[in-house]
């Protein structure tokens, strides 16, 4: 049985002075402990998206319920309590003069007594692998760095849900994997629950479910081995698939027999290995 | 540059004015700005002399780094002590030379002044030497608490603040930044009238403040999505201790006032 935590219903919302919808009629639910990626090109309403679920914006028509809670101006701030936010540029939401100053911020606009507070923050920054980093400042943190305390920050709320807004983007190779390995670490703990909005597709392919975003709908729901079935829709959507799914294809269409849809680089490498060894 | 000119104005180091709270040594500065004023004499002068040696030797903070606080203020100092020398015409004369009578009484006030503002210098300097400005912050934030019933906004000015501090690298990286990128296209900041080089400041000045406001836009979304509302029902992670060497140097401050008053003539 799948715990249902987020569910939004026939969601709309547009911006002010705008024509179309920035998100039109969006339903979907969010089930407790996957990861689900949305995804979409630049103004498919993804990012539109995170900010409704946090409360940043409000839909015009429709509702967003978070743990049993209906999103309201009376319920935003026990929401954003459930829900944890990490957005893109890595510097931009970095509040405290060092790291543990910036991930006791979120506790100290939650009033936690000073006491827990330090228990939390270094058990936060322990399970990033940042403790080592207590007093550091951020201009000496790389980009992967800043974004693991930002998780931090989010950890130490102890909220339900963690979303990262395009948030490996702005990071180098090395940056994006140290955070998408923090994440998948917590998901696996089976402590948080992660909607991941981006649009590196590499990216989704690790989630356990995806959406797939355009103007402002919702085009697709499915698992990621569902979703890259749809290949050519997926590029005229303005989408790139995988490397390894676009390099299985081309393999298939020149006749290698291969199965399955490959999702991931290791998957594919296990895959022709064994064909190698069966020839 | 900048960098250095602020935070290279701490110095770690493990001595009991490092432990101290900042809100004894914020005190402690602004009532020794005041009871300078007591001295008027030579022993006076030299009880204050004494107070300012122990606190260096305190802060175990190398000479160097004190005189380099002296330094900016040196001409300004030699300047008083001249204006004094030659322009104050009390007591005994002491020496003429060329016309000018040099007395007793303007060679004593020259020294007194110069004195002076040695002190306050060397004073003020071991707070900023001794104390991390995160630290002056909290200090002042819990110091101006009770000017909170007068309406004034004490939590906001020092969030704001504390922000300034944290982004002062990140904006001078950037600067940095965005003047290579417009040497490139052929700014040129160093060379040439300084008319042309005020100008060249615009192609700067102009995608700084872009940026700057863009993130000010994205921190104030970044905070309210980890739920800040403001001052009201927040706790703080940092906690200031008061200790016994914090009433220590406001005892010893007090009974220097009071030496000061009972030597001063």
């Amino acid at each position: 049985m799948r715990e249902q935590l987020v569910l939004l219903d026939n969601v709309v919302f547009k911006y002010d002075g705008q024509e179309h919808n920035a998100v039109d009629h969006v339903s979907f639910d969010v089930f407790k402990g996957e990861w689900l990626a949305i995804v979409g090109h630049n103004g498919s309403g993804k990012s539109t998206l995170a900010k409704l679920l946090n409360g940043l914006q409000f839909p015009l028509e429709g509702k967003i319920i978070v743990n049993g809670m209906e999103l309201s101006e009376e319920s935003v701030w026990d929401v954003r309590k459930r829900i944890g936010m990490v957005f893109q540029n890595p510097d931009n939401q970095f509040v405290g003069t060092t790291v543990q100053d910036d991930v006791a911020f979120g506790l100290e606009n939650a009033g936690i007594e000073p006491e827990i507070m330090r228990e939390r923050v270094k058990n936060a920054l322990k399970r990033v692998k940042m403790d080592q980093f207590l007093n550091q400042e951020p201009h000496h943190l790389s980009g992967g760095q800043k974004q693991r305390v930002a998780i931090a920050g989010v950890l130490a709320l102890q909220p339900d849900i963690i979303i990262l807004d395009e948030a490996t983007s702005m990071l180098d190779p090395r940056g994006r994997e140290e955070v998408l390995e923090t994440v998948r670490e917590l998901k696996e703990e089976n402590v948080l629950t992660v909607i991941s909005i981006t649009h590196d597709l590499e990216e989704a392919a690790k989630a356990d479910r995806m959406i797939v975003m355009n103007q402002g709908t919702v085009y697709r729901n499915g698992t990621p081995r569902e979703i890259f079935q749809l290949e050519e829709e997926l590029i005229s959507l303005g989408l790139d698939i995988p490397f390894s799914i676009k390099l299985a294809k081309s393999l298939r269409e020149n006749g290698v027999e291969i199965e399955d849809r490959q999702l991931t680089d290791g998957e594919l490498v296990k895959e022709l290995c064994e064909l190698n060894s069966r020839m | 540059m900048m960098e250095k000119m602020i935070f290279g104005r701490y110095v770690p180091a493990e001595s009991p004015l490092h432990r101290m709270d900042p809100r004894s040594k914020l005190l402690m500065v602004f009532f020794f700005v005041c009871i300078v004023f007591l001295a008027n004499n030579t022993m006076t002068y030299v009880i204050l002399g004494i107070f300012t040696l122990v606190l260096i030797i305190l802060s175990k903070i190398p000479f160097r780094f004190l005189y380099n606080g002296l330094k900016p203020v040196f001409w300004l100092i030699l300047f008083t002590l001249f204006l004094h020398v030659f322009f104050t015409k009390e007591g005994e004369v002491l020496y003429s030379i060329a016309g000018l009578d040099i007395y007793e009484g303007g060679v004593r006030q020259g020294l007194f002044i110069s004195l002076r503002f040695t002190y306050l210098i060397l004073i003020t300097s071991l707070l900023t030497l001794t104390t991390t400005p995160i630290s002056i912050t909290d200090g002042m934030e819990q110091l101006l608490n009770p000017f909170k019933k007068l309406k004034m906004p004490v939590h906001e000015l020092a969030l704001m603040m504390s922000i300034s501090l944290r982004f002062i690298p990140t904006i001078m990286e950037e600067t940095d930044k965005i003047m290579k990128a417009q040497a490139a296209r052929g700014v040129d900041f160093s060379s040439g009238p300084i008319k042309d080089r005020i100008k060249s400041i615009v192609p700067l000045l102009v995608p700084l403040f872009v940026s700057a406001f863009k993130r000010a836009e994205e921190l104030a979304i970044a905070m309210e999505a980890r739920g800040y509302r403001g001052g009201e029902g927040r706790t703080k992670y940092r906690r200031l201790r008061w200790q016994t060497v914090d009433s220590l140097l406001i005892v010893s401050l007090l009974a220097v006032t009071v030496l000061l008053v009972i030597f001063r003539t």
